[in-house]
């Protein structure tokens, strides 16, 4: 537990990406079996233990330290783990000296009833930063930045093996991993995946920038504004992946239900609505159904999901990836009316005479609220990440509105010492400057000096990290969409928002009204 | 016996002394102020006479301007005092920075010490506390929760010199306050053995001088702004805390943000300051040190002023001790625990 526990404690105060990397690497190559299987999955989150709460804990601690003084200290501190991890007294003799293995094994065959009796001698064996180590590992919420997708680097990295195929085998083998890290460390053949409904990595898309293309070479499909998923059905299950590879299954039970052929398919996730050509809702409704490991009827009633699907990577046992597009829409097109037609349709390729008559369609589908357009090599093959020359996305020009700076927030990391996250706002009819969204890129690092000198010299106030600044700086903002939100007083949110100009010529009065953003709004 | 509710009166402001119409650590100027340390929460400018060590009021001459050597002013070492109205005032030190003093009250038998704030474990930069028995000990409660456990200071200075040493290419930026931590962390580097330059910000230049005068030694001290960035590389430098994140870190050699503070015991606050180095050091007394003093000096009665005084007030419900909290207003300087 010791190492594990050093780790996180690393883990939690580091912020940059590749040192997070680089700890995870160290610990991932000096750490034996089944301990380092163990603590990945901890780290992210694939471990539960149904028998350990946060209220075992807290009655345990209840045993040990009054009462009064928990409930004071766990207000402080904020987070019942660090709080019982603190206050936990130290037992004689206690030497850290506890497998993460030993934990597990002990959390995970334990009862409700014995729960407590087993996490108290557990906490017996071990210092404070190991007693946090335990907690966190028992109850979850580890919060030390490490995703799915940074622990597969991590792995492929410290074993120096391909990325896509730990993406691969990741999620077909259970923690502790062991036939992964044999695997890895050269001990082992590659794993054997027949009969598991594994994740496949997605293939991604280059920006179009100023190019065009042949559509005799590349077939034109919309690009819709939900998620981008996987759905694989193997062994006889069924499993979502998001896009970083992460299990999102339990927020989708209609989806797995209606899924029941053997195969696998890449589409975008939406909601049924009005908005995207009639027939999907904005991203903020689907936004609803997210992040959600259990839904509701009321859920499921109010928000409907569907998949429409663009991409066929396996079916019936055949892996189709290797075939190039073209062959692989026929099957699809083939494959398609074996699903359920209430949640399941084919994304439909754009019949476009030549790229201009392309590029005009696009233009034309701002009022639909589609996010543009995706552009797919007819002879590329399925390949996994961003290769050059074989997708394309082709966003719609971005939505502009001059807004006025309102707040100014440090940054992570290398700009720790800037002031580079931003707030900005746009006038009410009562001429009251209402925040409508907030961006942190979009500038140079030459403008990133200047706007850090704006705020430094134009502050008003100080709120913690935040300084709200003079209402005098006149920011262009672009945007994908803007969209209707209760969550905010403007009643407005963007999406992906970034600075495009900052516009020092123009006084703050003529920055643009929320009347002009609501008449965008999708 | 005298009753304490009688002579000794607590406002927001401050402890006023009624026979004596002096105040202790007053927050806005008064005629009189006795001053237990020079952290600005217990140190103001503008009192008409000020009664204090000789090195607070060096340090209150630095910090804000006070004239030290004025007839109206007066210095007491520690052990001496001085009669007001009856009262017999005394100093004893309190072990939380240079001069920094217990205050003891005699007044018509009964014995009052308000400790300002203080500290058990060692100091090689300020004389010890020393328990002065009293009838009502007046203590701070800055850490007055049980989850704050000090780690051994040599410990968390031996992961200051650990963590230099990993990356020879970088720099450990320590944020530490310019009055007391930040002389106290040099102090305690020179102890282990560190005996490289030490690199300071130049908010700290004039009160590590004044610390030297006093015959605290800190060894070589470079301003950072007077040195190559190259030089500093491997090397350990001391910034106060509101720097630490600031346009001025730039000259600095890719530094590790560390903090030395009580505060860096609770991880999300370490976060919350976007610390990636946590030194748990700090000049008061620890949840440990809070209740075993207590029970030490043994007094009738706590009173409990600034920090936490719930936890501080339960313990002593606890442990059937007699006590209550004071609500002194302007004593939470956060940045100096």
């Amino acid at each position: 537990m010791k190492r594990f526990a050093a780790l996180i404690d690393r883990l939690i105060y580091t912020r940059s990406r590749n040192s997070k990397l680089a700890l995870i690497v160290d610990y991932l190559r000096h750490t034996p079996d089944p301990d380092r299987g163990w603590a990945i999955a901890a780290m992210t989150e694939s471990l539960d233990f149904p028998a350990v709460k946060a209220g075992t804990v807290r009655a345990l601690l209840a045993t040990r330290v009054d009462e009064e003084l928990f409930r004071l200290s766990r207000h402080f501190v904020g987070d019942t783990a660090e709080t019982a991890a603190l206050l936990w007294p130290d037992a004689p003799g206690a030497k850290g000296e506890l497998s993460v293995s030993e934990a597990v094994d002990a959390l995970a065959v334990t009862s409700r009833s014995d729960a407590p009796a087993v996490v108290a001698s557990l906490l017996d064996r071990l210092d404070a930063d190991g007693r946090y180590a335990l907690l966190k590992l028992a109850l979850g919420g580890m919060r030390v930045g490490v995703s799915a997708r940074l622990a597969k680097q991590a792995f492929a990295q410290a074993f120096d093996v391909p990325v896509d195929d730990v993406e691969e085998l990741w999620h077909a083998i259970p923690p502790p991993y062991a036939p992964l890290f044999a695997w890895g460390e050269g001990r082992a053949p590659r794993p054997d995946l027949k009969d598991v409904a594994f994740f496949r990595p997605f293939m991604l898309a280059h920006p179009l920038e100023d190019e065009s293309v042949d559509l005799a070479d590349y077939a034109a499909e919309w690009k819709w504004d939900g998620i981008r998923v996987q759905i694989v059905r193997g062994g006889g299950e069924t499993r979502i992946y998001s896009r970083g590879g992460e299990e999102i299954s339990g927020a989708f039970p209609e989806l797995v239900a209606a899924f029941d052929q053997e195969a696998v398919i890449d589409g975008e996730l939406l909601v049924r609505g009005e908005v995207q050509g009639g027939e999907a809702a904005s991203f903020n409704a689907l936004q609803q159904r997210l992040g959600r490991k259990t839904v509701s009827k009321k859920m499921l009633a109010d928000y409907p999901a569907f998949v429409r699907v663009y991409d066929l990577l396996a079916v019936d046992g055949d892996d189709l990836r290797m075939l190039p597009w073209t062959e692989r829409r026929r099957q699809l097109e083939a494959f398609v009316p074996r699903l359920a037609d209430s949640h399941f349709d084919l994304s439909q390729v754009i019949d476009a005479r030549d790229f201009d008559d392309l590029a005009e369609r696009r233009a034309g589908a701002r009022d639909a609220a589609i996010e543009g357009v995706m552009l797919k090599r007819r002879d590329a093959p399925y390949v996994a990440g961003r290769r050059a020359g074989l997708w394309y996305k082709w966003k719609r020009d971005p939505l502009t509105a001059d807004c006025v700076m309102m707040y100014a927030q440090r940054g992570n990391g290398r700009r720790a010492s800037f002031y580079s996250d931003y707030t900005f706002g746009c006038w009410s009819d009562a001429g009251e400057l209402l925040p409508v969204g907030k961006a942190y890129s979009g500038f140079t690092d030459e403008e990133l000096k200047w706007l850090d000198k704006f705020v430094r010299d134009n502050t008003l106030n100080r709120f913690g990290p935040v300084r709200e600044v003079e209402k005098s700086l006149v920011l262009e903002v672009a945007f994908d969409s803007i969209h209707s939100s209760k969550r905010h007083k403007s009643g407005l949110a963007m999406r992906f928002p970034r600075i495009s100009r900052i516009r020092r010529d123009k006084p703050a009065e003529e920055a643009d009204r929320i009347a002009t953003l609501q008449a965008m709004v999708t | 016996m005298a009753r304490a509710s009688h002579w000794l009166e607590p406002h927001p402001s401050g402890l006023y002394v009624k026979p004596a119409d002096l105040w202790i650590d007053p927050s806005r100027p008064v005629d009189r102020a006795a001053v237990t340390h020079g952290h600005a929460d217990h140190a103001r400018s503008g009192h008409g006479s000020v009664f204090a060590t000789p090195e607070t009021l060096a340090i209150m001459a630095l910090r804000y301007g006070v004239d030290a050597e004025a007839s109206h002013n007066q210095a007491f070492a520690y052990g001496s005092g001085f009669e007001r109205g009856g009262v017999r005032f005394s100093f004893h030190p309190a072990g939380h920075v240079l001069g920094s003093a217990q205050i003891l009250m005699e007044y018509r038998g009964e014995r009052i010490v308000v400790t300002g704030d203080y500290k058990r474990r060692p100091d090689p930069t300020c004389a010890p506390f020393e328990v002065v028995p009293c009838d009502i000990f007046i203590t701070e409660a800055t850490f007055g929760l049980p989850v704050f456990r000090h780690p051994p200071t040599a410990d968390e200075i031996a992961k200051l010199i650990g963590a230099v040493r990993a990356e020879p290419d970088r720099s450990v930026l320590v944020g530490a306050y310019a009055l007391g931590k930040a002389q106290r962390v040099i102090a305690e580097l020179r102890r282990a053995g560190w005996d490289a330059p030490i690199y300071i910000h130049g908010a700290l230049e004039r009160m590590c001088a004044l610390y030297a005068e006093h015959g605290v030694d800190l060894g070589e001290l470079r301003l950072v702004g007077e040195s190559d960035k190259a030089e500093m590389a491997g090397q350990i430098i001391l910034a106060p805390p509101s720097s630490l994140n600031d346009r001025w870190s730039r000259r600095l050699p890719d530094p590790v943000t560390a903090m030395a503070s009580g505060w860096m015991r609770v991880r999300q606050r370490a976060r919350q300051r976007m610390v990636e180095l946590p030194l748990v050091i700090s000049d008061h007394a620890d949840w440990d040190e809070l209740t075993a003093t207590i029970e030490e000096v043994n007094p009738k009665e706590s009173w409990i002023t600034h920090g936490s005084e719930d936890g501080l007030l339960r313990w002593c419900e606890l442990h059937q001790r007699k006590a209550r909290a004071l609500h002194l207003v302007g004593r939470d300087l956060e940045e100096e625990a």
